[in-house]
C-alpha cells in the first residue's frame, strides 16, 4: 500500500511540475541518451598498431569502458573524468585541448583507437615523437606553427588547474609572463611563433626537457 | 578521487606531457614501483574471495581503488588462506554482494530486502561507512535506521519502567517515581486509584448541581446547587483539597521544577482548583458575581486530569497536535468557503421580504449549518437564487470538510502504533549533516596531497629517499603516490605550490603586512606552510609571533624570524635540530 502511494505521488508531482511532457510520457532531460554502442578493433590489431602489449591492452580497455560503457568518449565525460584527479583547480580548459589532441579523426568523440593510439605515441615513442606530439597539443588551429596566442591559451589552461589556493599568490599576468620566456628559449629566429623544428631543436637542447620526457617510460 | 578514474590515471599522467615542454624547473622523481620484490604482486591480476563458501572473483587493483577499507589495505592478508590461495570471510554472502559493487562501481547500494542491522555489521566490519551510501537508496536506508532507532528507544523504555527499584533512591526521587508509574508500588496505585476516583466525583457533582432538583411549595424551581449548598461546598472543598495536595505534592518531587510548572497537565492541575480559591477570597460582591460564575465554568477542566490514568486520551491530544496544519487547513478553506457563501446567500436573498438574512455575519450561521450538513431549518432560503445556491453550498460542503478527515485519521493510527516520530525537519538536518561530510571526502583528496607533500618534503631534505623508507611510505597506496606525483609535475610547471585555504588567507594577509612594513626576507623558504609539520596546525601557530615582527619595527634579522617555527614542529620520528632547519631552507 505504501508503494503505491509512492508511485502515485511520483506521477502527480511529475504533473504539478510541469517539465512532464503528458503527450510522450517523457520527462525533460538535460542529457541525451546516447544510443551509439562502439566496439574497438580487435587485440591483434591494436597490437599490431601499438606498442602495447596484450596485458597491458586489456588493463587498459577495462578501465576505459569502466568509464564510458557505451565505447566513446564525449568532450563533457572527458571533462569530467579529467577533472577528478585536479580537484583544487579548473582543468576544463587543458581537458578540452587535450581532446582536440586525442581525438584525431575530428569526429566530437574519442574512442577507444584515438584513445589508445595517443597513449602509444606518448608512453612507448621516442623522444621525437613525444615531441612531436607534444607540438600538436600546443599547435590549436594545426597550421604547424604556435603563435603566442595560442600558447597564452594553453599557459593559462595550465595555471587554471592550479586553482585558487596557491603558493605564492598567482598574479594575473603569470601566465603571460611564462609565455614570454618560452618564446624566449624556443624562438630562435624571433619571428613571433615556433615551428616544429625550432621546437624539437630547442627542447632537444634543454637537460630538464629531455629528462622529463623520459618519465613517460614507465607509466604503465 | 573517485574509484573508477583510477584506472585513468595512466593517462591523466599522460597528459602531462604538455607542461613538460613549458615547464622551466626539473621535475620530481616519479614514485618507484615494485620496489623491494615483496610487492611482486602490483600487476594485475584476480583476487578470489571466498565469503562462507560462495566464491567473488575481481582484480586486485579494484579492491586497492579504496585504500582504507578492509579489502582495499593490507589488513584482508590477515584472511588469506595459504591452502587454497584465496582469500577467507565468514560473513554474510548477500550483503557481501554490495560490498563487492561498491569497489566497482563506487557507489554503495542499500538492498531493500535486508535488515538495517545486519547491513550496518558488515559494512562496519569491511571498514566502509554507510554515509556514502548512493542518492537513490539513501533515503530507505535513512527510514530504516530511524524505525531502528525508534524501536530500540521503544524497548528501553519499557525496560526502564519495569525495572527494579534501585537502592539508595532519596524520598523525593522515590514519590516522582510513585507518581509516575503507579505499578511500582500499592501505595502509588492506591493514590492513583483515589485521585481518579474524586476526578470523577468532582466533574460528577459540577454536573449535578446545575440539574433542576425539586421545588419547595410555592416557590420557583431551583437547582440542587441551591438547595444543598452546603453539602456541596463540602464536596468542592475535599475534591480541591487534594488536587492541591497532589499538585503540591508532584511539585516537590519533580526534578527539575521549572519544566514540571510548564508541562501541560500541571497547567491543568492549576486551571482545576484555582477557581475555588479566587471564589473565596473574593467577596459577594455583585459587580464580580459574573465574573465569578464564568470562572466556575474552568471547573469542568478537571476532567482532564483523566488524560494521566488513560493513554487513549494522551494519543488523542498527541495525534490533534501532530495534525495541527492538517486541521489548520482544515479550518481555512472551511472559512473561504463561509464567506464565498455567506456573501452570496446574502445577496441572493436581500430581495426578498422579512428574510433572516440580515447581514453576512447573520448568513455565517447559515452557511456553517448547511456545510456540515445539520440544517436547523432557523434560516431557510426563500428566493430561487437563494436556494439554487444553498444547495450548492451543502454539496460542497461535504467536500471540504471529508477532505482532510482521512488525513487526521491516518496519523492517529500511525501514532497509534508508533509513539515517537521523527520531524521531518530533523530528516532535513541530516542530509544536510551528510552533504557535508561528502563535501568533506572531496576535499580530503586534496588535503591528503597537501598532507603527504610535507610528509615528502622533510624526508627529501633529510636525503632518506632509499627503498626502505619508500617502503614505509607505502601504506599511501602506489596509486595515491602517482597521482601526488602527477600534482607536483604541475607544480613544478608553473612553479607554484598548492596550499590549503588557511594558508593561502595567512599568507595573503603576511604579504600585505609585510610590504607595509617594508621588510622581505629574502631567505626566508618558498614554502614556509610546508615547515609547520606533519600536525595539520599550519598556519594556526603563524599568528602568534611572526606578525608582530612585520609590523614596521625595525626588522629582526632573519634567523629569529624563522626559529620561531621550531617550538610547533612535531615530526614524528625524531626532535629537529638546527642543522636540519637550515638544510630545509636551502
Amino acid at each position: 500500500m505504501k508503494a503505491k502511494n509512492r508511485d502515485q505521488s511520483l506521477s502527480d508531482s511529475r504533473e504539478l511540475d510541469g517539465s512532464y511532457d503528458q503527450l510522450t510520457d517523457s520527462v525533460e532531460d538535460d542529457f541525451e541518451l546516447s544510443t551509439v554502442c562502439h566496439r574497438p578493433e580487435s587485440m591483434d590489431k591494436l597490437q599490431e598498431q601499438t606498442k602495447f602489449t596484450k596485458k597491458e591492452l586489456q588493463v587498459l580497455y577495462r578501465g576505459f569502458k569502466n568509464e564510458c560503457p557505451s565505447g566513446v568518449v564525449n568532450e563533457e565525460n572527458f571533462k569530467t573524468i579529467y577533472s577528478q584527479f585536479f580537484p583544487q583547480g579548473d582543468s576544463s580548459m587543458y581537458a578540452h585541448f587535450l581532446f582536440e589532441a586525442f581525438d584525431t579523426d575530428k569526429n566530437g568523440s574519442v574512442s577507444f583507437e584515438d584513445f589508445v593510439f595517443g597513449l602509444s605515441i606518448i608512453l612507448r615513442g621516442t623522444i621525437n615523437d613525444r615531441l612531436n606530439w607534444a607540438f600538436n597539443l600546443y599547435d590549436l588551429n594545426k597550421d604547424g606553427c604556435i603563435t603566442k596566442e595560442e600558447m597564452l591559451d594553453i599557459m593559462k589552461s595550465i595555471y587554471d588547474m592550479m586553482g585558487k589556493y596557491t603558493y605564492p599568490n598567482m598574479q594575473d599576468d603569470a601566465p603571460r609572463e611564462h609565455v614570454e620566456s618560452f618564446f624566449q628559449k624556443m624562438d630562435r629566429n624571433k619571428d613571433g611563433v615556433v615551428t616544429i623544428e625550432e621546437f624539437i631543436e630547442s627542447c632537444q637542447k634543454d637537460e630538464n626537457i629531455m629528462q622529463s620526457m623520459a618519465l613517460f617510460d614507465n607509466v604503465i | 578521487m573517485s574509484a573508477g578514474v583510477s584506472a585513468w590515471l595512466p593517462f591523466a599522467r599522460a597528459a602531462a606531457i604538455g607542461w613538460m615542454p613549458v615547464a622551466n624547473l626539473p621535475m620530481p622523481v616519479a614514485p618507484a614501483e615494485n620496489c623491494g620484490g615483496q610487492h611482486h604482486h602490483r600487476k594485475d591480476e584476480l583476487v578470489v574471495l571466498n565469503v562462507s563458501g560462495r566464491r567473488f572473483q575481481t582484480w586486485r587493483q579494484t579492491l586497492e581503488r579504496y585504500p582504507d577499507t578492509l579489502l582495499g589495505s593490507s589488513e584482508k592478508e590477515f584472511f588469506y588462506d595459504e591452502a587454497s590461495r584465496e582469500y577467507f570471510f565468514d560473513r554474510d554472502p548477500d550483503v557481501f554482494r554490495s560490498v563487492l559493487n561498491f569497489y566497482r562501481t563506487g557507489k554503495l547500494h542499500y538492498p531493500r530486502y535486508e535488515c538495517i542491522c545486519s547491513y550496518e555489521d558488515e559494512l562496519a566490519f569491511f571498514g566502509i561507512i554507510p554515509e556514502i551510501i548512493g542518492d537513490c537508496c539513501y533515503e530507505e536506508y535513512k527510514d530504516r535506521k530511524r524505525e531502528n532507532a525508534e524501536r530500540l528507544q521503544d524497548d528501553l523504555d519499557d525496560e526502564n519502567k519495569d525495572k527494579a527499584k534501585p537502592p539508595n533512591m532519596t524520598s523525593r526521587e522515590s514519590m516522582w517515581r510513585a507518581f509516575e508509574n503507579p505499578h511500582t508500588s500499592t501505595m502509588a496505585l492506591v493514590f492513583y486509584y483515589v485521585t481518579g476516583f474524586f476526578i470523577a466525583i468532582s466533574v460528577l457533582t459540577n454536573v449535578v448541581e446545575t440539574m433542576p432538583c425539586g421545588a419547595a411549595p410555592h416557590h420557583k424551581e431551583v437547582s440542587c446547587g441551591d438547595r444543598y449548598t452546603v453539602a456541596f461546598f463540602c464536596m468542592d472543598t475535599a475534591c480541591v483539597l487534594l488536587f492541591t495536595v497532589e499538585y503540591l505534592a508532584r511539585l516537590f518531587a519533580a526534578p527539575c521544577r521549572v519544566r514540571f510548572a510548564r508541562s501541560v497537565m500541571s497547567v491543568i492541575d492549576v486551571v482545576a482548583i484555582l477557581p475555588y480559591y479566587i471564589g473565596l477570597v473574593m467577596t459577594d460582591n455583585e459587580d464580580v458575581s459574573g465574573a465569578f460564575v464564568t470562572l466556575r465554568v474552568f471547573r469542568v477542566f478537571r476532567i482532564f486530569k483523566f488524560s494521566r490514568h488513560s493513554q487513549g486520551l494522551r494519543i488523542l491530544g498527541y495525534t490533534l497536535k501532530s495534525c495541527a496544519s492538517e486541521l489548520g487547513f482544515l479550518l481555512f478553506s472551511l472559512t473561504m468557503a463561509i464567506i464565498i457563501f455567506a456573501t452570496v446567500m446574502f445577496y441572493a436573498e436581500k430581495g426578498s421580504t422579512s428574510s433572516k438574512f440580515t447581514s453576512i455575519p447573520a448568513s455565517f450561521w447559515y452557511t456553517i449549518v448547511t456545510m456540515t450538513t445539520l440544517g436547523y431549518g432557523d434560516m431557510v432560503p426563500k428566493t430561487i437564487a437563494g436556494k439554487i445556491f444553498g444547495s450548492i453550498c451543502s454539496l460542497s460542503g461535504v467536500l471540504v470538510i471529508s477532505l482532510p478527515v482521512p488525513v487526521i485519521v491516518s496519523n492517529f493510527s500511525r501514532i497509534y502504533h508508533q509513539n515517537q516520530r521523527a520531524d521531518k525537519r530533523r530528516a532535513q538536518k541530516m542530509q544536510k549533516a551528510r552533504l557535508s561530510r561528502l563535501r568533506m571526502s572531496k576535499t580530503g583528496s586534496s588535503s591528503a596531497f597537501l598532507h603527504s607533500k610535507r610528509n615528502g618534503l622533510f624526508t627529501e631534505a633529510l636525503e632518506l629517499t632509499t627503498c626502505i623508507e619508500q617502503e614505509q611510505r607505502k601504506d599511501t597506496s602506489l596509486l595515491e603516490s602517482q597521482h601526488h606525483h602527477l600534482l607536483h609535475c604541475l607544480e613544478k610547471t608553473t612553479n607554484h605550490e598548492f596550499v590549503d585555504e588557511r594558508c593561502y588567507q595567512q599568507s595573503f594577509l603576511d604579504n600585505s603586512s609585510l610590504t607595509r612594513g617594508g621588510y622581505v626576507s629574502s631567505s626566508r623558504s618558498p614554502s614556509p606552510c610546508s615547515q609547520e609539520g606533519v600536525a595539520g596546525t599550519c598556519c594556526g601557530t603563524r599568528d602568534h609571533a611572526p606578525l608582530s615582527n612585520a609590523k614596521g619595527v625595525a626588522a629582526p634579522p632573519p634567523p629569529t624570524y624563522v626559529l620561531h617555527h621550531p617550538p610547533h614542529h612535531h615530526h614524528p620520528t625524531h626532535r629537529p635540530t638546527v642543522r636540519e632547519y637550515v638544510t630545509v631552507y636551502l
